[in-house]
């Protein structure tokens, strides 16, 4: 058990159902640094919201570690702060208590909570205003846009600064404009923060712009087939996104993610034969 | 070919102009017109849609009103005698007549159903909760909570009665007894059927499972529990009122039976008109909390 990691997933299988249920993940391992940020890229399909959900404790691993905090995980635990798909906000909420909600659950901060609500209050408000939410801390949840309401759950993630981040392909849903915003003031939160993010994503672009290291995943039953390390330097810019190093990078990773995807539609053809 | 050419701007100029003038005068033309009416007809649409809602508030009384009429138009068309069906002019003199004692039996009724329905709340709630979050306890307790209330509740009165007496007793006990089944059901519908989504959001927080109940299980019931108020008060009357009309000395229920045993058939209708007047007031009641609590669920439509 390396104290160096964060985060180890150690050969790890899932499988839903019992025998012969569907196997959403074989042999799979993947190790994160703490401070280190991590995206996930793969075909659709191919079990990266499973591998979240094993990290994150909500699914137990049928095979295989998974160890975070240098503990093994075997149900949900209070290391992880997660934005998923869709923003799911508590509609009953207004959006300050929404973003509060982990603070309510969390210790310490569940114990303090009372005591300080000021200071938890102010700090929620200034999450807010780093996202472009400044004054919308008491509507509600449905008077704000998909892209806000995304930006909400951003800062409910990290609210009680966890020291792991999982982004389920958090800006999935957006329109380009809005998630290319949303990718820089991601990368502002994290290196105020700096927790360990894991990010699951099938825009190529998106996983090279925010991330330190990319892992390919390949096809069903999923498994990490590639890893590319990201070396440019932070903050990076938008416009960055365009040169020809970057643009290089995403080809490299769209080469690995076809062959895996043409690997896939074979192994179909070969099943279906049969 | 020059002239030709010429000749062919000539001709092209021409309607070129032509439609020049024609533009100038769509777009120019009607720009006094134009500004007004559009103004007009926004306030033309807001008074229309003042007027709808004004006639919607006045809608229940005219068909209230329409009714009385007619009753009382068949009442003296066919002759029908005062013991079968009196016409409203009738109740209301009887109404009138019999006011004070009418007001009194009211009274009584009305604390017997609070008191019933206060307590069907309180089980309603607790039990709803208990069922909807825990399935051990949803398969222990609802075949059985079924099984119970498919009794008439008339059946149980006698045995309520012998326990506990001729009274007051009785009628909050069988009014607590209806009432408490659609708010126990509803609440455990409201917190069962949370989204998993939901759900996900605090288990990967590490919540502990009360901790579910507390933040999404009983707030996400809320419109569930206060639609369920709606149809419990008006439930609670029927059980307060069945329970009188079986084994009580005071009551609407008791006036109406014992006025029904002397063919006073206007005092008769009068308790029933009375109750219907304290149903609707307790109903619009329970809605006016209702949209004051669970607003975020009609997202301000009322």
């Amino acid at each position: 058990m390396g104290t160096e990691n964060f985060v180890e997933v150690d050969n790890v299988s899932m499988r839903y159902g019992l025998e012969g249920g569907t196997l959403a993940l074989e042999g799979c391992s993947l190790k994160v640094k703490p401070g280190e940020f991590v995206s996930v890229v793969g075909p659709s399909g191919c079990g990266k919201s499973t591998l979240m959900r094993l990290v994150t404790g909500l699914w137990p691993a049928t095979e295989g570690h998974v160890i975070v905090a240098g503990k093994e995980v075997w149900g949900p635990h209070s290391e992880a702060g997660m934005a998923f798909q869709n923003p799911i906000m508590l509609p009953w909420r207004s959006i300050l208590d929404n973003v509060m909600l982990p603070l309510e659950v969390v210790e310490p901060h569940r114990g303090q909570l009372r005591a300080q609500r000021a200071m938890y209050e102010e700090k929620a408000l200034k999450l807010l205003a780093l996202v472009g939410l400044k004054g919308y801390d008491k509507r509600y949840p449905h008077e704000l846009s998909g892209g806000m309401q995304q930006r909400a759950s951003l800062c409910r993630a990290l609210i009680h600064e966890p020291r792991l981040l999982m982004l389920d392909e958090p800006f999935g849903a957006l329109d380009v404009f809005t998630r290319e915003d949303l990718w820089f003031e991601l990368q502002t939160l994290c290196s105020n923060l700096k927790p360990s993010v894991i990010l699951v994503t099938h825009d190529l672009r998106e996983a090279v712009f925010l991330a330190d290291r990319v892992l390919v995943m390949s096809s069903r039953p999923g498994r990490i087939i590639a890893e590319r390390g990201i070396p440019f330097a932070r903050p990076r810019q938008l416009d960055d996104l365009y040169t020809a190093p970057y643009q290089d990078l995403v080809h490299d990773l769209r080469v690995h993610i076809s062959a895996a995807r043409k690997a896939d539609a074979s192994q179909a053809e070969a099943e279906h034969v049969h | 070919m020059s002239t030709s050419a010429a000749m062919s701007s000539a001709t092209s100029s021409a309607p070129a102009g032509a439609a020049n003038t024609a533009a100038s005068a769509m777009i120019g033309a009607p720009k006094k017109p134009l500004e007004q009416p559009v103004s007009q007809r926004y306030q033309d649409m807001a008074l229309a849609a003042k007027r709808r809602k004004r006639l919607q508030a006045c809608l229940p009384w005219l068909v209230a009103i329409g009714v009385l009429v007619f009753w009382e138009i068949i009442c003296r068309a066919f002759k029908i005698p005062q013991f079968v069906l009196p016409p409203p002019s009738s109740v209301a003199a009887s109404m009138i007549k019999w006011w004070s004692p009418l007001m009194m039996n009211a009274g009584q009724t009305l604390m017997t159903t609070m008191a019933g329905f206060a307590i069907a709340v309180v089980v309603g709630l607790v039990l709803g909760v208990a069922l909807g979050s825990s399935t051990m306890v949803y398969h222990g307790l609802y075949p059985l909570i079924i099984a119970f209330e498919s009794v008439p509740k008339v059946a149980i009165v006698p045995i309520l009665v012998l326990w506990f007496g001729i009274g007051t007793t009785p009628a909050i006990i069988t009014s607590f007894l209806i009432a408490f089944f659609p708010i126990a059901v509803n609440v455990s519908t409201g917190i069962a059927t949370v989204e998993p989504e939901l759900r996900d959001v605090l288990r990967a927080l590490g919540a502990k499972p009360l901790d579910m109940v507390k933040k999404i299980g009983i707030p996400r019931a809320m419109p569930y529990f206060f639609a369920s108020l709606k149809i419990a008060i008006t439930f609670a009357f029927v059980g307060s009122i069945v329970s009188e009309t079986v084994g009580a000395n005071k009551g609407i229920g008791h006036l109406i039976m014992l006025a029904s045993s002397r063919f006073d058939v206007p005092l008769v209708f009068s308790g029933l008109i009375v109750t219907s007047v304290m149903g609707v007031s307790m109903y619009a009641l329970a809605r006016l909390v209702e949209n004051r609590v669970t607003g975020w669920a009609t997202r301000g439509r009322t």
